[in-house]
């Protein structure tokens, strides 16, 4: 296989480590609200990612920079052309990044509660605006002959987007509310699952209808089986949630999310970022990507690296594999 | 209204304050973790509570300062795409590596780390508990290498071949690359300047409790430690910035003539360094200086008979090789900064040397003068490293990749002046915002002192460290 295409599916394998992982992080930030009846519950829900979500977002950045590396045109264009969505995403992960941290280090109420709303909003509007991102990235933008972007942000927020948006924003949210249930105790626990039973009916609705408007405009045949496997475990992480298999359920949701990831550059393949004014402009693995030497140097990276990665980041979900509890919160130093 | 809205002034403007905000919390990052570590490492060895409590003072504050490091950080790496465009197609074949190996490597391996350290007080044994301080000091250390083998590339660009059909920078050798001599020479004077700043906020907190009387228990070996790291980082980072000036020279003559504000090529003794000018604003007209002869000649090329060439000769050079234009950057800039950085640091060393004596065996000045200025120590040595970068890069201009392709040409040519303009102002409230926030905590931190760390228990004689929660 071609290096290039190698490193197409890898840049895919790097986004769905993100939107699996930090996925669930923004589900459990958007939870807050409906699941944090006081500062104790709150605080539990927040101990549930505290030790893993700069690992997770840390993903992200790994993903960036790869696409750097590996198709600097793919990633020019891209950042370039989506100046302002990436602005506020930029701005919502800074928002709620030093909300974790800085939360517990006072204890009026008042000061919590910023926090707690920097959190909430810090963790939707990325949610909602990489599925917008993604959705363009698939469905094609106008792009010039040097591959520049041309349209405006608002030529950005079009149906198909935001229905993409409204799509991870529905998965990330009912992701992180089954890690909430699988992640605690007693009463908080028991309101997470039902409260993902029926985040899910919403979710499996509306990722429906986006999975088969978009096999319906761009669907290869791997599309259709990868799109296939999501829908599957959609419906079957829902009903693990409801019979209360919670760890089924997660593993079930990571699993849609994975297949919806792949399924979305499955359609792409095998360009990067059709241009949807003249596939002349488009950006493909082929014009977009770095030279052989580059990729093969990142090849050996990779290899060296990423099991070692994998490792290291799964002891750590080992080490931190207890439910967290009101009383160990209340009773910690604060 | 169209200058106010320039893409290019703006860009750089931004790029500007939000790779010196970044900076102000990468050097405390890399200081601190090794700090922690070493006291960790103390308590570990000596089962003392002293060193427990130092190792969970310094590193709450070590913890407020990294979620800054970390949240800004991601906006560099986006920033590349963003405002720089061209610069990403012209340099990604190259610069994209040494970045994906910065992830992969080391911002993977701080992260994780990190976490496990915060959280596994009451989780894992001791004795890993204290490797995951030391696995997050090193890959923070990691992560500087990289980056500055990419900012190195900037400066003096090695190990690529163009590609003139692409119009692009193309990598044929990554050990070329990762050795380049200006890294080796800048990532060791940097990791020897952030041991400075690290130990400057050491020294600060630590004289704050002292001139109050308070904690002597932690805080006078609190202050040796700073003291002492200031003085031998200080040392190191004298070393290797002379290396770095060598390496500058070979690489960049233009940098260093427009440090010295040297419009005529000057050899031996007129090869002099000003320490102090007074002049017109750009330099080109001296009223009064103190000049120490040779000095020039010598930071240059390490010989006294050297020659140093001038300005107006590498303008002319480089107008042959590279077509009209103006080759060399602001020089008060360069002039003020280079001095500035070199002034600053020194002072620090004195400060510190000076402390060492005044604290020789177990003394403790009463003065409270002296203890004010302990406690600028630390503003004063991140101050020294700030605009030692602004120099490194305002020293770059009118270059983005030095020789290969000028600033102008870099910038994303379809992002308007107004979304400029936007993401800058919104990057200046909220970074203005969350420094005021910032610093209360640190401070706040800071004045709270050392937390208590509980009795040991009396069968085993040790302590059981508390949890961490959020
Ligand atoms: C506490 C901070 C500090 C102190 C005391 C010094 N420096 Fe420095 N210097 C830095 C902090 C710094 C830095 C971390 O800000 C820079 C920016 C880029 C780099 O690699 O390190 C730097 C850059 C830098 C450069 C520019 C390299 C380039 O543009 O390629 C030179 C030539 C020197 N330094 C030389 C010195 C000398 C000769 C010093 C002392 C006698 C010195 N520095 C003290
Ligand atoms: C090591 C990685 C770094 C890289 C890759 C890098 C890259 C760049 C780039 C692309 C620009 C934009 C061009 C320009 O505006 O002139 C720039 C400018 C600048 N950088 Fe860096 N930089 C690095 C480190 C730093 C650090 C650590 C600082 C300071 C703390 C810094 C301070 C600046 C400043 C002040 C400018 C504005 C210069 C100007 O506009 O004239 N840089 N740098
Ligand atoms: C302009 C170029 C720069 C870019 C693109 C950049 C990128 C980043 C990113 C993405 C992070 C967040 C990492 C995380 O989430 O864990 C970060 C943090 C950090 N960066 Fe920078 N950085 C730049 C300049 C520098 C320089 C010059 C240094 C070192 C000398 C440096 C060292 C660090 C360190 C030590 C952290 C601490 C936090 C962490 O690693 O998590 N950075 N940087």
């Amino acid at each position: 296989m071609d290096l290039s295409v190698l490193w197409f599916w890898i840049v895919g394998f790097l986004f769905v480590g993100y939107f699996v992982l930090d996925g669930f992080d923004f589900g459990v930030g958007m939870s807050l609200p409906f699941l944090g009846r006081d500062d104790t519950d709150r605080r539990v829900l927040i101990n549930t990612i505290g030790p893993v979500w700069d690992l997770n977002e840390t993903w992200v950045i790994v993903a960036g920079a790869s696409l750097f590396a590996a198709f600097p045109e793919w990633y020019a264009t891209l950042f370039s052309g989506f100046y302002l969505a990436l602005l506020l995403i930029l701005l919502a992960l800074i928002a709620r990044g030093v909300s974790f941290e800085y939360r517990h280090q006072r204890p009026e109420s008042r000061w919590k509660e910023w926090f707690d709303g920097m959190i909430v909003v810090g963790s939707a509007v990325p949610a909602l605006l990489w599925g917008v991102a993604f959705a363009n990235i698939v469905q094609g933008v106008p792009l010039d002959a040097d591959h520049n972007y041309t349209g405006t942000l608002f030529d950005l927020l079009n149906p198909y987007a935001l229905l993409g948006g409204l799509t991870t924003l529905l998965l990330f949210f009912t992701h992180g509310v089954v890690f909430v249930s699988l992640k605690t105790e007693g009463d908080l626990r028991e309101r997470a699952r039902r409260l993902a039973t029926r985040s899910g009916v919403v979710t499996i609705v509306v990722a429906a209808v986006f999975l088969l408007w978009t096999g319906l405009a761009s669907g290869t045949p791997w599309f259709w089986i990868l799109a296939g496997v999501a829908a599957v475990a959609l419906v079957a992480g829902w009903l693990a949630n409801g019979r209360g298999a919670e760890g089924r359920a997660f593993i079930l949701f990571a699993i849609t999310i994975a297949a919806a990831v792949f399924a979305l550059f499955a359609s792409l393949f095998p360009d990067v970022m059709p241009a949807s004014n003249d596939p002349a402009n488009s950006l493909t693995i082929a014009n977009a990507s770095s030279t052989p030497y580059t990729l093969t140097v990142m090849s050996w990276l990779a290899l060296v690296a990423l099991p070692l990665v994998l490792a290291y980041q799964g002891w750590t979900y080992w080490v931190f594999r207890k439910r967290v509890t009101r009383t160990a919160i209340e009773a910690a130093a604060h | 209204m169209n200058e106010l809205l320039d893409p290019l002034l703006l860009a750089r403007w931004q790029f500007g304050l939000t790779t010196v905000y970044h900076f102000l919390f990468v050097p405390l990052t890399i200081g601190l973790a090794s700090t922690a570590a070493v006291f960790q490492t103390a308590w570990y060895r000596t089962g003392k509570a002293e060193y427990l409590r130092i190792t969970r003072f310094f590193g709450s504050i070590f913890l407020i300062n990294f979620a800054m490091g970390v949240v800004t950080g991601i906006v560099q790496e986006f920033q590349f795409g963003m405002n720089w465009s061209e610069y990403s197609r012209f340099v990604g074949d190259v610069f994209g590596a040494p970045l994906a190996m910065e992830g992969l490597l080391a911002f993977f391996f701080e992260a994780t780390f990190i976490g496990l350290w915060i959280f596994g007080w009451d989780k894992l044994p001791r004795g890993l508990h204290l490797a995951t301080i030391w696995a997050t000091a090193i890959g923070s250390i990691l992560s500087a290498y990289f980056i500055i083998a990419a900012n190195a590339f900037m400066q003096n660009p090695v190990g690529y071949e163009m590609n003139a059909d692409k119009g692009r920078a193309e990598l044929v050798d990554i050990w070329a690359l990762l050795a380049n001599p200006v890294a080796l020479a800048a990532f060791p004077h940097t990791i020897a300047a952030s041991f400075m700043v690290a130990a400057g906020l050491v020294i600060s907190a630590a004289a704050w409790h002292l001139a109050r009387n308070q904690h002597l228990d932690t805080m006078r070996p609190a202050l040796k430690f700073g003291l002492w790291v200031m003085v031998g980082a200080g040392i190191l980072t004298t070393v290797f910035g002379d290396q770095l000036s060598l390496a500058m020279v070979a690489t960049q003559p233009m940098k260093m003539a427009a440090a010295e504000a040297t419009y005529d090529t000057v050899c031996g003794a007129d090869a002099s360094f000003s320490l102090f000018t007074l002049g017109t604003p750009d330099g080109s007209t001296e009223l009064f200086s103190v000049r120490v002869p040779y000095l020039l000649s010598f930071l240059s090329t390490h010989t006294f008979d050297g020659c140093v060439e001038g300005i107006n000769d590498l303008q002319a050079e480089y107008t042959a090789l590279y077509g009209p234009g103006d080759y060399s950057p602001i020089i008060w800039i360069t002039y003020w900064a280079f001095r500035w950085m070199i002034g600053l640091g020194m002072l620090h060393v004195l400060v510190a040397v000076v402390g060492l004596w005044l604290t020789r065996r177990g003394r403790m000045p009463r003065h409270p003068l002296i203890w004010k200025a302990a406690i600028w120590s630390f503003p004063l040595s991140l101050a020294a490293m700030i605009v030692g970068w602004i120099f490194t890069e305002m020293g770059r201009q009118p270059w983005i990749v030095f020789s290969l392709l000028p600033t102008a040409s870099a910038v994303s040519p379809n992002v308007t002046g107004l979304e400029v303009l936007i993401s800058l102002v919104a990057f200046t409230l909220i970074y203005g915002t969350l420094a005021v926030v910032e610093v209360r905590l640190v401070l706040r931190a800071i004045r709270k002192g050392p937390p208590e760390v509980g009795e040991p228990d009396p069968e085993s004689g040790r302590i059981e460290p508390a949890a961490t929660v959020y």
